[in-house]
């Protein structure tokens, strides 16, 4: 038993050295424009979203549906607090240069050094942005925490569009930028910060879980009468579940932001929110594992690997009249809806990346059968 | 500046949420599911009638319109809402949201992403007229009175025919109606056909007063009519109509005030205080939560 333990730790850490040693050598290797860079870039963003998603939806059972409301957040923070100010004349031209008149990498810069300053900079944004998803979870959480199930799925999804109204409001616009883009700030050329920041963030989900908290939050999903019973404060618990949750969203929020360059409030729609429950699905509701690979899984083939199927050649073949504009989604959808349907338990069910080295017990597997 | 002509639109608008809404009613009654790709068979309704209008006569392609959109309805529920009646509600939920998904993907792909111009599909409801000094469409004034006659001939079917007590029954208690012998897969496939065929009635009159349809034009119109299903009292027909007709008017006239950003938050606003103050909304049986 213990012999077993001690395998699993070494095999997590090998394959997390791994993927960190991958991840440099690319970077050493590659420009970072290359089409590699830029989808583990966005697929380690995905990721801490979708494992974010999974802490509240996957281990304490409540399906919000806010996601991208908090992204949005994070996003905006991170980009308002980091924008030169030399920069905010142009980007703000609408609004005589905003509000704002100071850059938080500029700031740090300036009795930390450049490259230390920047960079404690824009980490600083992204935990500022963070922290206001956490704060505004706190208030949406105090009346719409009450709600069960579905009704709290809507009410979420209801939040993230007021927010989304909200940050195109011109009267607003000194501070978002109204309607306009917010550009020019700066971020990080290479995937291994990304893969860094999120990596250190998903281990950090990874032992809440894992702690007394984490348990009663898989308490309070298995059974929320029982849990109860057992001493477990309901209205704390899920509180504490869903400001995190919303901590993690908007700190990927500002990844994202780092990552595509401009912010706009468009695309943080419900579809974004519904793309990272499916893939937060496909990787297995419960498993932080799960997510993360079906994250990636999901945007290196839309991204990069299934790219055929849209402009006409796809594994040798060529039909430009099926393989058009839209087929790889098409396709992608429907791989989806069939893993929703009969794959119910997705990629990793809720087994881990340790668990993989169990034996598949086989009384179990007749079981499944039957 | 006048708001009449806001609220003349506001008035048509809640007809055509009305429309929507009660599909939303009728699947919540009775599955607990909030079908969000009913705001996607809406979409659906709108892009088949650009189509059929523009390649054939109108008395054939309304029908067909209509046709499609019923059997798409169906469809939905059969492949993927029955197979999982025995999971719990989250799965239902996530196949639904799969399901909205893959027909927006599937509805890009075959328009190529672009837009479809609604041009005139049925000319005479898009004619100009006059009331009370505001010049609208006909659709406008033609909008609301429709669904009203609909709604009647609904709550008739529903309480006077042999599948409309099926339906009630169902909607009250699900395995006992099953033990009473009611054949429950047929109810279920008839409440999405229903609901279907008011979506498809809507997407026409709304479409009607827009210049394009677009694959994400369904999200929108359907959560609306969501939170007026939800603010009328879910489960509740009349309900339903009512407060998509509050949402409609309150939506217009916000924008007829000058707060256009804000007409959309203000209904998820309206949903989320209904749903703290009063969750069973305005017409809702108070049901208690069984353990």
């Amino acid at each position: 038993m213990r012999d077993m333990k001690k395998t699993k730790m070494v095999f997590t850490a090998a394959v997390l050295v791994a993927i960190l040693a991958g991840c440099i050598a690319l970077d050493a290797t590659l420009p970072s424009y290359h089409i590699a860079i830029t989808v583990i870039k966005k697929a380690t963003v995905y990721a801490l979203v979708a494992v974010s998603m999974n802490l509240l939806n996957g281990f304490t059972g409540l399906f919000s549906l806010g996601q991208a409301g908090f992204m949005l957040l994070g996003a905006y923070a991170y980009g308002v607090l980091t924008i030169p100010v030399a920069k905010r004349e142009s980007v703000y031209q609408y609004f005589d240069g905003g509000a704002i008149h100071f850059s938080l990498p500029e700031i740090f810069a300036g009795f930390l050094g450049d490259t230390v300053g920047k960079t404690v900079g824009m980490l600083a944004a992204l935990l500022v942005g963070g922290l206001l998803a956490a704060l505004m979870a706190y208030l949406i959480g105090l009346p719409v925490l009450r709600l069960k199930s579905d009704y709290l799925a809507i009410a979420t999804l209801g939040f993230a569009e007021i927010l989304k109204a909200f940050f195109q409001w011109n009267k607003l616009g000194p501070i978002t930028n109204g309607s306009n883009l917010l550009k020019s700030y700066p971020y990080f050329e290479h995937a291994t910060p990304y893969v860094l920041i999120a990596g250190v963030l998903i281990a950090v989900i990874l032992l809440l879980i894992n702690s007394t908290y984490g348990r009663a939050f898989k308490a309070i999903r298995d059974d929320e009468v029982a849990a109860e019973a057992m001493g477990i404060n309901l209205a704390k618990h899920k509180r504490m579940a869903f400001v995190i949750s919303s901590f993690f969203a908007g700190v990927g929020g500002g990844m994202m932001a780092m990552y595509s360059g401009t912010i706009a409030a468009a695309p943080f729609k419900s579809a974004l929110t519904y793309e990272i429950l499916l893939i937060v699905v496909i990787g297995g509701i419960g498993s932080i594992t799960g997510s993360v690979i079906a994250s990636f899984l999901y945007i290196v083939s839309s991204e990069w690997l299934l790219r055929g199927l849209d402009s006409g050649t796809f594994l040798g073949i060529n039909a430009p009249s099926i393989f058009k504009n839209g087929f790889r989604m098409a396709v992608f959808s429907v791989i989806i809806m069939v893993i929703v349907l009969f794959f119910r338990k997705g990629i990793m069910g809720d087994r881990e990346l340790p668990d993989l080295l169990d034996k598949r017990p086989k009384k179990a597997k007749k079981e499944a059968a039957k | 500046m006048s708001l009449l002509p806001y609220m003349i639109n506001g008035i048509s608008v809640g007809g055509q949420y009305a429309l929507i809404a009660i599909g939303y009613t009728l699947v919540y009654g009775i599955l607990r599911l909030i079908n969000f790709a009913h705001g996607d068979v809406f979409m659906v309704a709108g892009l088949v009638m650009v189509y059929a209008t523009a390649s054939m006569p109108i008395y054939l392609a309304l029908p067909l319109a209509i046709l499609v959109t019923v059997v798409l309805g169906f469809t939905i529920e059969r492949v993927a809402y029955k197979p999982l009646r025995t999971a719990p509600r989250m799965s239902l939920m996530i196949s639904a949201i799969g399901v909205s998904y893959l027909i927006q993907n599937l509805a890009f792909y075959i328009t190529g992403g672009v837009p479809q111009p609604v041009s005139n599909p049925i000319p005479w409801i898009s004619d100009q007229v006059t009331v009370l000094g505001a010049s609208t469409k006909r659709v406008t004034l033609l909008t609301p009175v429709l669904t009203i006659v609909l709604v009647f001939l609904l709550v008739y079917i529903i309480n006077h025919t042999k599948i409309g007590m099926a339906m009630r029954a169902a909607a009250k208690d699900f395995e006992t109606a099953q033990l009473m012998g009611i054949k429950i897969n047929a109810v279920i496939s008839m409440t999405f056909v229903i609901g279907s065929f008011l979506a498809a009635v809507g997407a026409m009159l709304y479409f009607t007063n827009y210049p394009s349809v677009a694959i994400t034009s369904g999200g929108m119109p359907g959560l609306k009519a969501f939170v007026a299903a939800v603010f009328g009292g879910i489960g509740s027909i009349p309900g339903a109509v009512v407060g998509a007709f509050i949402i409609g008017l309150c939506e217009e006239v916000i924008k007829g005030l000058g707060y256009t950003t804000f007409s959309d938050a203000f209904t998820f606003a309206l949903l989320i205080v209904v749903l703290c103050v009063r969750p069973t909304g305005l017409f809702g049986e108070k049901v208690t939560d069984k353990v």
